[in-house]
């Protein structure tokens, strides 16, 4: 995460709409192949990975409403909505908050009981692995959906892959029993609270987490007559 | 019309190994091993229009005991193939094996850590049948060729001698990557 | 426990010595520890066993297991053991590049390949932003295929829950009436099934001539059998019997357990996605939300026979707007080069096509060799786009980081959400309820494991 987004003093500097975004990675060249000489010319192609960075208000929409209400009623429990809404992203017509993980579980409750915002449906959590996103590698985000107000949101939690706890949303919303299992099964994020995590759909006795982006695709190579195709992950391809 | 025309006056003669492989082929008991898309289409093939029962073999056996011929139908995945190997044990010999579908022939599309790569790592395989997924119609085919196997498949010391042969050729074989030719 | 297990040690030592003869040790028939186990069998009173069910069984859909604790004949807990097709299909989507992802995810719940492609492909064009460009014929077409699939999809639900209760004849209907829809994707996508069709931006190709008629032909013939499931199945008071009141699930627990789909319509919440969050332009179109208050198998049995007709109303309304046009956004960038012709040997490329860019376009051939090998870059960011599947809500979220593949794609499938509610569905119930509520979810588990 670039530094200007962090918390100071409790309060955020909002980002200029249109802000340059959130550099992930670096990815250099145009071929994935870096074993030989650099032939095509190519090598020398430097270009950052941005995500879209913070929005500044008002983000449009019915999103301008979601977001008063959410952090007034996080004022009324007492919490300083700055520290629990890391940033809130506005991108191609859906509002993404990011959520401090301390503050997940308090938000994901307000979410759903606030008469106002009411979103009952939990469509699950899916995790994004970012290795060079340094300090935030793990990604959990979970997509609410207000039957009631006809709305969708994301709420987006990070967590560095040295420490990666993020408290279960069970307890707010069942349904993600099985989805966190899988999250777990597949990243190896730890949802603190969870009543059973374990592994659900590789076997129990699998050794790490298949679709960290650290995981190899476990391919084998494929023989031809007279000749060998590696598995699509060792091939060379377009980065 | 059929068989018994060729007959002079009455007699049937035949080897004991022609008798076995007729009715054995004749009645085929496939288990109920439905894994992904390709047991929809074996369903399918039971069903109505393509009407599996005109070969023979419409019941499709839930219990593995009761049943010879597994047709492996669809991805078998590394937390699926113990389960396989326990349902092939339990089923009693004679026993055949159709690797439908190229998932289950090869792990087709799907080269990655959750798939067995060819369910012959695991069981013997008598048919391998292409395509994702094959037609109710080389379902068929596929089902029609393990009966002319079956149909030709030897007994007692001759079935020995069939086993040594087969697996003597097998030792020969070129691996895939040594052959020269046409990609066929 | 310790002292008991020093009285027993002393009861045996003495039970042994006195069958110590001079003849060697004496056993009798009756035994004395035989009375003390039989008698303490009886005093348990209790028929508590685990029975497994599956991974490998006739009537659980697919490689589901089913863990279940039963008493007697009630079931007094019930688990879920699922993994058992798990495929890998998200990892491989990130070495492939976004046109070829519809190949993979369209073998998701391979009963609904339509949804799994139309999900991912909203999805990818909401990162390119290009929702706005894609041809009115396209959705349209997207639209037919999708509402002929939820047909078969419940075709197959009804035939095969048919099957489970031990009604054959409604599983062979069930299939008849299948294969029509499936001629029907033959000819349009030249495959049964893991079609591939739907693309970003569009469509593979357009509707093969002669494809009207088919179409029209088929709601025709269609009309007509559907009164048959009703005939056979709706007011027949075994299948009623069976049905009614098994797999009871409420509203609250609906919305606890995140179900939706016929699932949560069964409980009479009317949220279905297409008159929600409409997509493809599906708010144009006249269809209803069939509800009941019955909350059990039977009503959702209901639902998804009255759904099928609501299905029809939809083609027939695509067939009258279906006009002449492009199938494919009009940005050659993202538009996928290469026209498709039917051959001989079934769906591939034009040679009329391939003639004319190695012939004469040095610029349409590497503009094509780039397309098809390179792909097209999406923007970093990401996106999440849900269709209602026939079991309920099909969710994509897509992960781009400016690349020509996906950085990450990752389905919330119906089925798998769904079937969680199994548990609380079957628990107090009998052993051969459980398979009614399974049918009721209808799970397909290639959309569960994925």
């Amino acid at each position: 995460m670039s530094e200007n987004h962090e918390p100071e003093n409790g309060r955020p500097l909002p980002a200029p709409r249109g802000s340059a975004g959130e550099v992930i990675g670096v990815r250099t060249g145009m071929f994935g192949a870096n074993d030989g000489g650099d032939t095509s010319g190519y090598g020398g192609l430097v270009r950052p990975v941005v995500l879209p960075g913070a929005t500044a208000r008002p983000y449009g929409s019915y999103f301008d409403e979601v977001a008063d209400e959410l952090e007034g009623a996080l004022e009324e429990q007492g919490l300083v909505p700055e520290n629990a809404i890391e940033k809130t992203v506005v991108d191609r017509g859906e509002l993404t908050f990011h959520i401090a993980r301390e503050h997940l579980v308090r938000v994901a409750r307000t979410l759903r009981d606030d008469p106002a915002l009411r979103f009952e449906l939990c469509t699950g959590v899916s995790g994004v692995h970012f290795p060079h996103d340094k300090g935030r590698e793990l990604h959990a985000v979970y997509h609410l959906r207000s039957i009631t107000h006809g709305r969708l949101i994301r709420l987006e939690v990070t967590a560095p892959d040295a420490d990666p706890h993020v408290p279960s949303l069970v307890e707010v919303y069942p349904t993600n029993d099985w989805h966190e299992r899988e999250t777990y099964d597949f990243f190896g994020l730890i949802f603190d609270g969870h009543p059973a995590l374990t592994r659900i759909m590789m076997p129990d006795d699998w050794q790490g987490f298949p679709q960290r982006k650290d995981y190899p695709l476990g391919g084998i190579p494929v023989e031809y007559k007279g000749a060998q195709i590696p598995a699509p992950d060792q091939r060379r391809s377009y980065s | 019309m059929g068989l018994e025309e060729k007959l002079p006056s009455g007699f049937l003669l035949t080897t004991v190994e022609q008798a076995a492989g007729w009715v054995r082929k004749s009645s085929v008991f496939p288990a109920t091993f439905g894994l992904a898309c390709c047991a929809i289409e074996m369903m399918t093939t039971g069903a109505g229009r393509y009407d599996l029962a005109r070969f023979g073999m419409e019941v499709f056996r839930g219990s593995p005991r009761q049943a010879d011929l597994m047709i492996v139908a669809g991805r078998v995945s590394q937390k699926m193939a113990p389960v396989l190997r326990q349902v092939y044990d339990q089923m009693p010999e004679p026993k055949w094996v159709i690797s439908m579908g190229v998932c289950a022939s090869s792990g087709g599309m799907f080269n990655n850590y959750a798939i067995v790569q060819g369910v012959d790592h695991i069981v013997p395989v008598d048919i391998y049948l292409p395509g994702c997924p094959p037609r109710p119609e080389m379902l068929m085919d596929a089902i029609l060729k393990l009966h002319h196997k079956i149909q030709n498949s030897k007994l007692g010391v001759n079935r020995e001698q069939a086993a040594r042969e087969a697996e003597e050729a097998a030792l020969k074989a070129l691996p895939t990557i040594e052959m020269k030719g046409l990609l066929r | 426990m310790s002292t008991s297990n020093h009285a027993d040690h002393a009861a045996g030592a003495a039970r042994a010595a006195s069958r110590e003869t001079t003849e060697g040790t004496v056993y009798t028939v009756t035994g004395g520890d035989w009375d003390e186990i039989v008698q303490s069998a009886a005093k348990a009173d209790d028929e508590r066993i685990v029975v497994n069910m599956g991974p490998q069984h006739p009537s659980t859909h697919g490689v589901l297991r089913l863990i279940l604790e039963i008493d007697g004949e009630t079931v007094t807990e019930a688990r879920c053991g699922i993994g058992y097709l798990h495929t890998g299909i998200e990892k491989n989507l990130e070495f492939r590049n976004w046109t070829q992802g519809t190949t993979f995810v369209t073998r998701m719940d391979y009963l609904t390949p339509f949804f799994n492609e139309a999900a991912y492909c909203l999805a990818v064009e909401k990162l390119l932003g290009i929702t706005d460009q894609v041809p009115d014929r396209a959705s349209i077409v997207r639209v037919l295929l999708m509402e002929l699939n939820r047909i078969s999809s419940h075709l197959v639900c009804i035939a095969t829950g048919g099957m489970e209760l031990g009604a054959t004849t409604i599983m062979i209907y069930g299939f008849r009436d299948r294969e029509m829809v499936l001629d029907l994707y033959e000819l349009i996508t030249g495959l049964r099934m893991n079609h591939a069709f739907i693309r970003p931006g569009g469509l593979a190709q357009d509707l093969p001539p002669g494809a009207m008629e088919k179409l029209r032909e088929f709601v025709k013939t269609f009309k007509k059998n559907l009164p048959e499931y009703d005939k056979l199945a709706t007011g027949n008071p075994i299948f009623k019997a069976r049905m009614q009141d098994v797999g009871y699930l409420d509203l609250t627990g609906c919305m606890a357990l995140g179900a939706t789909g016929p699932v949560l319509r069964s409980a009479g919440l009317p949220h279905d996605l297409r008159k929600s969050d409409p997509y493809c332009g599906y708010e144009t179109y006249e269809f209803d939300v069939p509800t009941t208050e019955s909350c059990d198998s039977y009503g959702r049995f209901l639902i998804r026979l009255e759904e099928m007709r609501q299905s029809l109303r939809i083609v027939e309304q695509c067939l009258e707007r279906l006009e002449p046009g492009p199938v494919m956004v009009a940005d050659k960038k993202i538009a996928w080069p290469a026209q498709l012709a039917m051959g001989p040997d079934g769906l591939g490329n034009s040679l009329d096509h391939i003639r004319n860019i190695m012939g004469t376009s040095m610029e349409a051939l590497i503009h094509h060799f780039k397309l098809v090998t390179e792909g097209f870059r999406v923007p970093a960011g990401q996106a999440y786009a849900a269709v209602e599947s026939p079991k309920g809500e099909l969710g994509a979220h897509v992960v781009s980081d400016g690349g020509t593949r996906p950085y990450r794609v990752h389905f919330r499938d119906p089925s798998f959400t769904n079937l969680q509610a199994m548990a609380a569905m079957c628990e107090g119930g009998q052993v051969a309820d459980v398979i009614v509520a399974v049918a009721s979810i209808d799970p397909v588990m290639g959309g569960v494991d994925r």
